[in-house]
């Protein structure tokens, strides 16, 4: 497969702080690849030099074979982007949305008309599409932030987080549509800090903290780089404190890891079934209670948890 | 150019869809004007000019040739709507009536007044001009300002009735048909002469005859209602510039950004949509006030001229404030500020004639100072050739703040980073 994005050291400061330092990755044609990372990592920064938002402090990238610096406007052609946070005007309706930005696509007349419809369909909104947008309900208006960037067909989808606050619901029709954009040839960089959603969608995943492209690869690759690891998961009581059951626990021999996050704490071990009866005996001898266990098979939480320490959650 | 101007009809399809704005923007400046309409009897039926009967008081110690011509003026027929002048001999008197809030003003000519401009021989002819007195009411500053237009007026005359004095002399002079002896009694009766057809046929009036040969009245609200508009005008443009800074913060703005579009475009489109949403508001009131309050607003392309550079320079300030200032809520509160300040300063409240001069200086600044010259003028019966001045000085305000915007613009870009 030829890469369709190709990034080169890419960074961005903001006087002496680097949102981005220096990443490059590729990204194939007809793929999905999901940028994970918590809160702060730089993904959107990473997204808003790819789309010519901002321009890089350093570093390149090419799109579709354009420069992201030199040849913003062929870029700005070859990608669609779903932004973050909603980029609509409430005062119009669906309809007139998608009317104004598939005009700013260069789309006009019949063809336009054509697409608003096709969009309205993808997006199921065909019914209620004359209804202005502020009379809408998050997910739908999440639906239209998207159909915005599907207007124009483009090779290559930026996804900003999409599913941040909105319903079960609307999350599932969205990850639903993701997949199905891809089935049609779509090219998707889909950012997320909801390891389920990168699991779920991704062909590859890049790991992005604190500015940095820690880890690069298909989930297998990545889970195998932990080694044959689970997670133990352990849910404590809120009146509790989880830190020093991790104390105790770390001192198990076979426990490679143990973390806390809120009320729980987080074990990576190979042997976790043989380990459990040992943690809730330490949490029994602590007065601690356990209000329930968890334990998974290797994933990127295991693979962030152990490439940096922290939950993704942090 | 076409995403120039989808961005623009969708700026004022979004204002128009703004309960709030249109509230502002529409029913604020018709409740002011009809407001204020009614606080100057405007629609008073006792008026036939529109304007209440001004209570002056004349305090005449000239009893000279111009003296008297003034007391004619302030009597005439012409006057009679505007003006109810009572006649005292004692000043001190007179100026505790504008005290006690009795009169708008008082207009004292001293003794010796028609001496000092037309002296009855060479011995009496003083060398320094004795001035007339305005002492004017503050609580009536509107009043005190048309009384001071008409005695700008009568000066004027006079002043043409001295210079062609001095040339007809002159020129006698020169030709030789009288000899330098002869010069002042020839100088003195010039000056009669122009007094006396002052005095007779006085071209102080508030009637103005159209092209057309029609009669028509000046009325109170042809100053108030473009006032009102001008100053409602600026709320509109700064809150188009504020919806610059509102897409910026609301996402819009960054997504027309990655869309293949062009800054220039997009920043060109916003401009347009305000001078369009400004034309259009003016428009609006235009047609509404010459329904509702039979309002002549003067010839009609000349009209139209002027609304369109005033919405173009008041463009030029909402774009500007949007370039100079970094949140939404900046723009309103300055905005707001500007739209009072520019009010008073451009005479929306206030005549700005009775100012301090330093203040009419600096209503120069102010679009509302020249729209409502030339408003005014049109209003009077004039045509285009007679407001040049006012439209100029508009484009050139206009250019200079648009120049300004684009380079802070350019020095911060209109979204991106």
């Amino acid at each position: 497969m030829s890469a369709i994005l190709e990034v080169h050291n890419l960074a961005k400061s903001y006087g002496n702080f680097d949102a981005v330092k220096g990443i490059s990755f590729e990204i194939h044609e007809g793929e999905i690849f999901s940028l994970l990372g918590p809160n702060g990592a730089g993904k959107t920064t990473t997204i808003s030099m790819l789309s010519t938002l901002y321009t890089p402090t350093s570093g390149e990238a090419t799109i579709c074979g354009y420069s992201i610096t030199n040849d913003t406007m062929a870029v700005k052609k070859c990608i669609g982007v779903v932004p973050q946070d909603l980029a609509l005007y409430e005062d119009l309706s669906a309809r007139e949305n998608l009317s104004f930005w598939g005009q700013m696509y260069g789309l006009s007349g019949k063809s336009l008309k054509i697409r608003i419809d096709e969009v309205l369909e993808q997006i199921g909104l065909l019914d209620k599409a004359k209804l202005k947008v502020k009379t809408y309900s998050g997910g739908m208006k999440r639906r239209v932030n998207i159909g915005v960037g599907l207007l124009h067909q483009p090779r290559l989808l930026f996804m900003d987080e999409p599913t941040v606050g909105i319903d079960p619901q609307s999350r599932r029709a969205i990850l639903d549509s993701v997949k199905d954009l891809n089935k049609n040839g779509m090219t998707v960089l889909y950012t997320t800090h909801y390891m389920e959603e990168a699991e779920e969608l991704s062909n590859r995943v890049g790991i992005i903290d604190h500015g940095d492209l820690i880890a690069i690869g298909s989930q297998e690759e990545l889970t195998k780089s932990v080694g044959e690891t689970d997670t133990l998961i352990l849910h404590v009581g809120e009146e509790t404190n989880p830190e020093t059951l991790a104390e105790e626990v770390r001192k198990i021999k076979g426990v490679l890891k143990a973390e806390v996050t809120d009320h729980q704490v987080s074990i990576i071990t190979p042997t976790a079934e043989e380990l459990l009866a040992q943690v809730v005996t330490h949490a029994n001898n602590l007065g601690i209670k356990i209000k329930s266990i968890d334990i998974r098979e290797p994933n990127l939480e295991a693979v962030f948890l152990n490439l940096t320490g922290r939950a993704l959650r942090d | 150019m076409r995403k120039l101007l989808i961005i623009a009809f969708k700026d004022v399809l979004l204002i128009f869809r703004d309960r709030a704005a249109l509230l502002f923007m529409f029913l604020a400046p018709f409740a002011l004007t009809i407001g204020l309409g009614l606080a100057t009897g405007s629609f008073s039926g006792k008026s036939n000019s529109g304007i209440l009967d001004l209570p002056i008081v004349i305090v005449n110690d000239d009893n000279g040739q111009l003296g008297n011509a003034l007391v004619e003026m302030v009597q005439s027929d012409q006057l009679a709507d505007l003006l109810e002048p009572e006649f005292l001999t004692d000043l001190k008197i007179a100026r505790k009536m504008v005290d006690d809030n009795k009169t708008v003003a008082v207009v004292y000519v001293p003794a010796g007044f028609t001496n000092s401009i037309i002296p009855n021989d060479v011995t009496s002819h003083s060398t320094q001009i004795i001035q007339l007195e305005l002492y004017g009411n503050p609580s009536s500053p509107t009043g005190v300002g048309i009384v001071r237009n008409l005695l700008e007026q009568f000066f004027s005359e006079v002043e043409v009735g001295r210079v062609s004095g001095t040339l007809a002399v002159t020129q006698l002079l020169e030709s030789g048909a009288i000899d330098p002896s002869q010069a002042l009694k020839v100088g003195q009766a010039v000056g009669e002469l122009q007094t006396d057809t002052q005095v007779g046929t006085s071209s102080i009036k508030l009637n103005n005859v159209t092209a057309a040969g029609t009669e028509v009245k000046f009325n109170m609200l042809a100053l108030l209602a473009p006032g009102m508009a001008l100053m409602f005008l600026m709320y509109t443009v700064s809150n188009g510039g504020r919806t610059l800074l509102v897409e910026k913060a609301g996402g819009t703005l960054p997504r027309m950004l990655i869309s293949p579009t062009s800054s220039f475009q997009i920043l060109g489109g916003k401009v347009f949509g305000i001078f369009l949403t400004g034309l259009a508001q003016l428009l609006i009131l235009i047609l509404g006030t010459t329904l509702l309050f039979k309002l002549d607003w003067g010839a009609p392309f000349a009209v139209v001229v002027l609304v369109g550079c005033s919405a173009l320079a008041a463009t030029g300030w909402g774009i500007f404030l949007a370039a100079l200032l970094k949140s939404p809520g900046q723009v309103s509160a300055v905005g707001s500020a500007i739209m009072l300040i520019f009010g008073i300063l451009g005479g929306s409240f206030t005549n700005i004639a009775i100012m301090p001069n330093w203040v009419q200086w600096i209503s120069r600044i102010s679009p509302n100072r020249w729209g409502l010259d030339g408003f005014t003028t049109l209003a009077m019966g004039g045509n285009l050739a007679n407001i040049m001045i006012p439209v100029i000085a508009l484009l050139i305000m206009a250019a200079a703040l648009f120049l300004v915007s684009v380079v802070l613009f350019s020095r911060r870009g209109i979204g991106k980073e």
